[in-house]
C-alpha cells in the first residue's frame, strides 16, 4: 500500500501566546510535529509493515508538509519514525489556508497516485479541521474522519474504518483510494489492523520512538523541494485574518450568601433559569 | 507544562537536525519510562531493571560506536542523549555511561574480533549488561598503585584482588577487570564473566547518593581466565584512562541534564508559591538565585557543545575534558542545591527532584576523577608542572 500522510509544524500549544501588531508573535515559538500527523505517520507505519518484522517495508509512506525550510526538521522526525521518503512545498504559513493546502495535496495526489491519504483530523494552531474533507472533495474520493480503528479489508481494497460516535464507534467501509484523517485512539495498541501483522499483536501505546537508528537512516532519505508555482497552485487565499485579539480576561467572580439569591442571580441577572 | 528544555541563548541553532531529533527521542522517553518510576526505585534502593532493554531497543548503548548493531552517533548527538538521560537520574547515566563507554568502548578498541563478535552486539541490545572494574579499595585517585594481579599460568591467567565502587557490579554479566600480570607488572584488562568460579560480588548498602544504581565490590579469588579473556590491544594504564576520557566526556554532557532538572522545577517552584505578598520569584533574593542558575547552564552548555565539536574535529585534548567535566558538575551541584534551597523544606522529599538530583550528583562529583584531580590534570597541562608524584 502507497500512503500519503501530511504533516504540519505548530508552535508548542503548552507555550503562552503573545500577540503583536494584532497577530499571534511567533518569533520565539518552539516548532513540533503536530500531534495528530504524528499518529498518522504511526498509522501509515503499522499499514505499511508486519509488526514482527519491521525492518521490511510491505508498502510506503510519503510526507507531505507545506511551509519554510524549517519544516525540514518536522519531516525529518517523520522519517526517522520510519516514513520512506518526504516532500516539501516551499511556503510562508500565513500565505496558506485550508484550501490552498488541500488543493496543493490534491496535485501531489494526482502526481503520485496513493492509495490512501491519511491526516490527523486537525492541527493544534487554529483546529480548524477542513483540509481533509476539502481534498476528499477535490479528488471526489470517499472520506471517513476522526479515524480510532482502521482495518484493511477485501484484499486491500478497502478500509473498515471506526469512528468515535456518541453513541459508541460508528464503522464505515470506504472504498480506496480514500482520505481518512486520524483522531487520537488510532494510536492504541490494536488499532490497527492490516492483515499481514497477526491481529494480536499489541503495539505500544502511542507513536513510535524515532530510534537512533531511525535517526541516522533519515539522513539518508529524501526530501523533494517543490514550489507552489510548480504545482501551479494559484496562492489566493480564501481565508484572511484580520486581526487576532485575546479573549476579555475573566471578571472574578462573586460568592452568593444563600440558594435563594443564586436562584435569583441565574434566574434575573443570567436569565438561565 | 512539560518539559522543554533550557535555552536561553538559542544554542539550538547551533545544533543539527538529526541532534535535535536524538534529544527528542531521549526527552520524551525519560518523560514516559524514566520518571514515573525514579522516585520509587532511588527510595528502594533498585535499579530499573527494564531500563536496560529499552535503552538498546533505541540504540542508546554504545551509541558512539559505529558497527555491531551500533549507529555511530556524532559526540554532540551523543552528549544530547546523556543529557537527556541524567536529566532523568545520573544513576540511569551512570549505567549507560559504564555499558558504552567502559565497557563497549574498550572491547571495541582493544579487543579481538572474538571479543567484539561475543559481546557488543548483545551489549548494544542491553542484554548483556557489563561493569568497569578499575578502582579497589585502597586505590581510587591514583588506580596506578592497584594490587589486583593477574598471574601467567600456561594459557591461563589467575585473577587475584578486590575492586570497590564498581557501578553495575552485581548486575553484570560480564565484568572488565583492570589487573596487574605477573611477573610484568603490566597493567591489562580481563572480560570477566559471571559465575566464573572465584569471582563474587558485593553490593555496597547505604548509599545517600545513586541509589537507583547498582555499587558493588568485586572480590577475584584465585580466579581462573582463559587467555582469550584479557583485551589484546589493552596495555598499560593509558587503556583504561582512555575508556575515562570517554565516559568524562558523556558526563560534561549530563550533568547539565541534572541541572536545567533542578532549574526547571526551581523556576516553576518559585512562581507557584507565595510567600509574604507576592510569589517566591518576586523576590529579589530568589530572582539572583535563579538568574545565577540559569547563566551557569547556559555556559555549562556552551563549554559543553564546543568540547563536542572538538572531539568531533579530533581535536580534543583530555585536558579540555577535565576543564569542562569540573566546571559542569561543579555547577550542576551548585545548581541542586540552590534547587534544593529554594523549595524550602518540600526540597527535602522525594516527591520533587532538587534533592535526588543534588544527592547524585556527590557521586558524580567524586567519580571519573575527582574535583581536584581534574583540577591538578589542567594545572600540569597549563604549567608544564605536575602535582601529582
Ligand atoms: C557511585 C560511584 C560509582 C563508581 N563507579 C565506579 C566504576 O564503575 N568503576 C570504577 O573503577 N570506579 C568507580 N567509582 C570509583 C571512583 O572512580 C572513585 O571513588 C574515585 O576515583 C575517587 O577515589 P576514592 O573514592 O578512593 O577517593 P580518594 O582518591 O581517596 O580521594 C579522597 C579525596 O582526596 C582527594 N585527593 C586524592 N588525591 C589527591 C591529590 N593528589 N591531590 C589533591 N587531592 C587529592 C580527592 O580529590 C578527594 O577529595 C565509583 C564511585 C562512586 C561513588
Amino acid at each position: 500500500m502507497k500512503i500519503l500522510v501530511t504533516v504540519k509544524r505548530v508552535p508548542d500549544p503548552e507555550q503562552k501566546i503573545k500577540l503583536k501588531d494584532d497577530r499571534i508573535d511567533l518569533s520565539a515559538a518552539n516548532w513540533q510535529l503536530n500531534q495528530f500527523d504524528e499518529y498518522a505517520v504511526e498509522a501509515a507505519l503499522r499499514l505499511t509493515e508486519d509488526a514482527r518484522n519491521p525492518a521490511t517495508r510491505l508498502g510506503e509512506v510519503t510526507v507531505v508538509s507545506l511551509g519554510p525550510a524549517e519544516v525540514q526538521q518536522q519531516l525529518r522526525a517523520a522519517l526517522a519514525m520510519g516514513a520512506d521518503k518526504a516532500v516539501r512545498v516551499d511556503s510562508r504559513d500565513e500565505d496558506l489556508d485550508a484550501d490552498i493546502v488541500a488543493r496543493t495535496v490534491e496535485k501531489l495526489v494526482r502526481r503520485d497516485s496513493p492509495d490512501l491519504v491519511l491526516m490527523g483530523k486537525l492541527a493544534a494552531d487554529n483546529e480548524g479541521n477542513e483540509v481533509g474533507q476539502r481534498l476528499a472533495g477535490y479528488l471526489g474520493w470517499p472520506q471517513a474522519t476522526f479515524a480510532s480503528i482502521i482495518e484493511v479489508v477485501e484484499g486491500g481494497k478497502a478500509l473498515l474504518v471506526g469512528r468515535e460516535v456518541d453513541a459508541g464507534v460508528e464503522m464505515k467501509k470506504v472504498r480506496l483510494p480514500a482520505v481518512v484523517t486520524v483522531d487520537l485512539r488510532i494510536v492504541a495498541p490494536q488499532a490497527i489492523k492490516n492483515g499481514r501483522t497477526p491481529p494480536d499483536h499489541a503495539y505500544p501505546e502511542g507513536p513510535r520512538y524515532a530510534s537512533l537508528k531511525g535517526i541516522m537512516a533519515a539522513k539518508k532519505k529524501p526530501i523533494e523541494e517543490l514550489t507552489l508555482a510548480q504545482l501551479a497552485i494559484q496562492p489566493t487565499l480564501r481565508v484572511r485574518t484580520v486581526s487576532v485579539r485575546l479573549p476579555p480576561p475573566r471578571k472574578a467572580g462573586i460568592k452568593v450568601s444563600s440558594v435563594q439569591e443564586l436562584v435569583d442571580k441565574l434566574h434575573n441577572e443570567a436569565k438561565v433559569i | 507544562m512539560p518539559y522543554r528544555g533550557v535555552d536561553y541563548f538559542a544554542l539550538d541553532d547551533l545544533l543539527t537536525e538529526e541532534e535535535r531529533l536524538v534529544r527528542a527521542t531521549f526527552r520524551r522517553f525519560v518523560d514516559e519510562e524514566v520518571l514515573p518510576h525514579i522516585g520509587h526505585h532511588f527510595r528502594q534502593g533498585t535499579f530499573p531493571m527494564d531500563l536496560p532493554r529499552k535503552l538498546g531497543a533505541l540504540g542508546a548503548l554504545g551509541s558512539f560506536l559505529q558497527g555491531y548493531g551500533c549507529p555511530g552517533l556524532n559526540a554532540v548527538a551523543y552528549g544530547l542523549m546523556m543529557q537527556e538521560l541524567e536529566r532523568g537520574d545520573s544513576g540511569v547515566r551512570s549505567f549507560a555511561s559504564v555499558q558504552g563507554a567502559l565497557v563497549m568502548y574498550p572491547i571495541y578498541a582493544y579487543g579481538s574480533d572474538e571479543q567484539k563478535d561475543r559481546w557488543l552486539p548483545a551489549m548494544a541490545r542491553g542484554e548483556v549488561i557489563g561493569c568497569f572494574g578499575l578502582t579497589e579499595p585502597d586505590f581510587g585517585s591514583n588506580p596506578g598503585g592497584m594490587r589486583t594481579t593477574a598471574e601467567r599460568h600456561g594459557s591461563t591467567f589467575v585473577l587475584h584482588g578486590e575492586k570497590r565502587w564498581i557501578t553495575s557490579g552485581g548486575i553484570a554479566d560480564v565484568a572488565l577487570i583492570w589487573a596487574r600480570t605477573q611477573p610484568e607488572g603490566e597493567v591489562r584488562g580481563f572480560l570477566v564473566e559471571r559465575g566464573t568460579p572465584g569471582f563474587s560480588t558485593r553490593d555496597i548498602e547505604g548509599k545517600f547518593s545513586l541509589r537507583a544504581s547498582v555499587t558493588s565490590e568485586l572480590i577475584l579469588q584465585e580466579c581462573v581466565v582463559p587467555e582469550s579473556a584479557m583485551l589484546p590491544g589493552a596495555r598499560g594504564l593509558r587503556a583504561p584512562l582512555s575508556c575515562l576520557s570517554q565516559a568524562r566526556f558523556g558526563i560534561c554532557f549530563g550533568v547539565l541534564g541534572a541541572a536545567m532538572a533542578c532549574y526547571e522545577e526551581a523556576l516553576s517552584y518559585c512562581c507557584e508559591r507565595k510567600q509574604f505578598s507576592r510569589p517566591l520569584a518576586g523576590h529579589q533574593l530568589v530572582q539572583e538565585k535563579l538568574v545565577g542558575m540559569l547563566e551557569e547552564i547556559t555556559k555549562g552548555q556552551l563549554l559543553a557543545w564546543r568540547l563536542g565539536r572538538l572531539k568531533e574535529a579530533g581535536r580534543l585534548r583530555p585536558p579540555q575534558i577535565s576543564l569542562c567535566k569540573r566546571n559542569n558538575v561543579r555547577i550542576a551541584l551548585q545548581c541542586a542545591r540552590t534547587a534544593r534551597d529554594l523549595l524550602g523544606a518540600n526540597g527535602i522529599t522525594d516527591e520533587y527532584q532538587a534533592g535526588r538530583h543534588m544527592c547524585n550528583l556527590e557521586s558524580v562529583f567524586t567519580y571519573e576523577g575527582t574535583d581536584h584531580i581534574h583540577t591538578l590534570v589542567v594545572g600540569e597541562d597549563i604549567t608544564g608542572h605536575s602535582a601529582f608524584d
